[in-house]
């Protein structure tokens, strides 16, 4: 097993710990951290994708990592925004829950029961 | 295969417009940001005419020349470089678009005027930036060539569409942004997975690129259907709609209207460039089938559910899940069992068809919807008598989108799902036919019961809480006539959902 298919596999095993936290976690602070988890996986995949798919000289294809420092950017700014939302909530209702049992969350399930 | 590197594509002579769709939004945000409050909305006011006439002329080049336009970013060509390219699918939603963001920003102006205003709001400001990043997101998404820049593009459309949700900042309008964060951010995060995964396999992004050297092997299917599941949680389709209705049903009129129409369509327009463009070859008998499985689950169980709606706006938002369901329909429609590929003819146009005449009468319904919630003060739909008298106008409207999703002649909505149902019958599948028409039935049900609610005379005269100006009303009836004549651009001699896509075909038949 060479560096770049462990990194792969690591990756591969984080989204997969980000997914099922992501899934099964109810509290929205610990949704965002699942979903930054998730996120480095990905991160991590394309990190060895870039290695595995180096051009003769370089250290590694430029490309991926490009797209990585890219994806970097747009995940910090969705957790800054999903954690403003869960500040903005918290001060509303005095509480940061998804669940419509909440106050004020009854009138917006609409009859889904 | 000889031709795999070099590429045909160079810059046509239209190619400019391309950028100027997309940089004439992105400079407006910047620059109501620069400006301040006070001038974001006479910005917007520029921009808006600017931003239709590029999309009509981008329209009208690609319907005379039946190619498709394309700008290479810098003269670097793919797959170092970026392509933005423009076919008939892009030019008829950029036009729809255009048409419908227009519409709502008239519209908003009574709700989020900024210059009358003698206190600088948040609301208003956030509103117009975000409208116009919408735009350029769209355009971003309808044009970009490559997976990674609309992965880009769709996250831009997130991002600008949470905020509307909870532009009044209420409790339950917060929880419902946060939910559709999360469920966005899920769909853009495995749609970044599949993006890792086909690049690793095939070294390029780029969709033309892509198209010729992909072949069936598990990385692909992998990456593919990651992909779809991602944008299916964006697109709200059943059973990933969990966070439609509070989002579209709680936030301001104007701001329901762009994201019931616009949003929703830019993943859906993802989900067919993926399979249609980039891979047609790679959906499987049984994945179309499934693909049309969730779309008719989403039409009946929207349907059921908006049956059983008190309040006018949840009734519409619902109907939403239920009509992107119709959407997903043209997976098994298209597909060719010989060639066990998905082709471009006539289930393709009636697809794009249902995305623009659902655009334009989801904007008219929930602008009405959101008319009569300012004259009544509610918006329960059993106490809606008496409106059609004090508004006849915005019922009109109201009706006229309902004409329109329940398929009825000559709308837009009729012409779309009478080529669903031939290609349903030519191809021999008598049960997604079936699902058509049950659904047809049931968007009939829901809108004689608010119209039958609406039309009762009222016992004595409504005393509305507020005068609700006439462009207003004018605004949403423009929308609903959109959608009902919307038609018309497939009858004519060109089918313009065909222009620039005779390499798929090519490809289709290798």
């Amino acid at each position: 097993m060479n560096a770049a298919t462990l990194f792969g596999l690591c990756g591969a095993a984080l989204v997969g710990f980000g997914l099922y936290g992501l899934v099964t976690n109810p509290e929205p602070l610990r949704k965002v951290l699942a979903f930054n988890l998730l996120g480095s996986g990905v991160f991590l995949v394309f990190g060895a994708i870039s290695k595995r798919a180096a051009a003769a000289g370089l250290g590694g294809d430029p490309v991926p990592q490009a797209m990585v420092i890219t994806a970097i950017v747009v995940a910090f700014a969705a957790t800054a925004m999903a954690i403003a939302l869960v500040l903005r909530l918290l001060e509303e209702t005095g509480r940061a829950t998804l669940s419509s049992d909440g106050p004020g969350g009854t009138s917006t399930d609409g009859g889904n029961s | 295969m000889p031709d795999a590197t070099v590429l045909p594509d160079a810059t046509t002579a239209g190619g400019v417009l391309l950028v100027l769709a997309i940089v004439l939004p992105v400079t407006s945000v910047l620059l109501s940001l620069a400006l301040g409050g006070r001038q974001v909305e006479r910005i917007a006011c520029v921009l808006m005419p600017c931003g239709l006439g590029v999309a009509f002329i981008i329209f009208a080049d690609v319907w005379r020349s039946g190619e498709r336009l394309t700008y290479i970013v810098g003269d670097w060509t793919p797959p170092l470089g970026i392509a933005l390219r423009a076919d008939g699918l892009s030019a008829a939603m950029m036009v729809t678009i255009a048409i419908v963001v227009c519409a709502v920003g008239a519209f908003a102006h009574a709700d989020f005027n900024t210059r009358a205003a003698a206190v600088e709001t948040r609301a208003p400001f956030v509103f117009w930036v975000m409208l116009i990043a919408i735009w350029g997101a769209m355009n971003m998404i309808f044009l970009g060539g490559d997976l990674f820049t609309l992965y880009v593009a769709l996250e831009l459309l997130t991002f600008a569409a949470v905020p509307l949700v909870c532009l009044d900042g209420r409790a339950e309008t917060l929880q419902a942004a946060l939910r559709y964060l999360l469920f966005a951010l899920l769909g853009s995060i495995l749609y970044l997975v599949g993006t890792a995964l086909l690049y690793g396999s095939y070294g390029t992004l780029d969709i033309v690129l892509l198209s010729r050297r992909i072949h069936l092997e598990p990385a692909t299917l992998a990456a593919a259907t990651l992909m779809t599941v991602g944008l299916f949680a964006k697109t709200a389709l059943f059973p990933l709609h969990l966070w439609l209705p509070p989002a579209h049903a709680g936030a301001p009129a104007a701001a329901s209207a762009v994201l019931s129409a616009v949003v929703v369509k830019g993943s859906f327009f993802l989900v067919v460039r993926l399979w249609f463009d980039a891979m047609p070859g790679t959906l499987g008998s049984a994945g179309a089938q499934l693909i049309g499985a969730l779309g008719a689950a989403a039409i009946v169980f929207g349907s059921v559910v908006a049956l059983r709606q008190q309040r006018l706006k949840l009734l519409i938002a619902y109907s939403t899940v239920a009509q992107i369901g119709y959407l997903f329909l043209m997976f098994p429609l298209a597909f060719d069992t010989v060639s066990a590929q998905l082709q471009s003819a006539g289930a393709l146009t009636g697809g794009m068809l249902q995305a623009i005449s659902h655009a334009t009468a989801k904007a008219a319904m929930f602008m009405a919807a959101g008319l009569i919630y300012a004259a009544l003060g509610h918006d329960r739909i059993a106490e809606l008598g008496g409106i059609a008298q004090a508004l006849p106008m915005t019922v009109f409207a109201f009706a006229l989108g309902g004409v329109s999703l329940i398929g009825l002649p000559p709308s837009g909505g009729f012409l779309a799902k009478w080529l669903l149902l031939e290609a349903a019958v030519v191809t021999g599948q008598w049960w997604w036919a079936m699902v058509m028409l049950a659904g047809g039935l049931f968007t009939s049900g829901y809108m004689f019961m608010v119209l039958s609610r609406a039309l009762v005379p009222a016992h004595e005269p409504l005393k509305l809480k507020t005068i609700v100006p006439r462009y207003q009303q004018a605004a949403a009836l423009t929308l609903a006539l959109a959608s009902l004549l919307s038609g018309l651009v497939a009858l004519g001699p060109v089918d313009v959902f065909q222009a620039g896509r005779p390499e798929a075909m090519m490809v289709g038949s290798r």
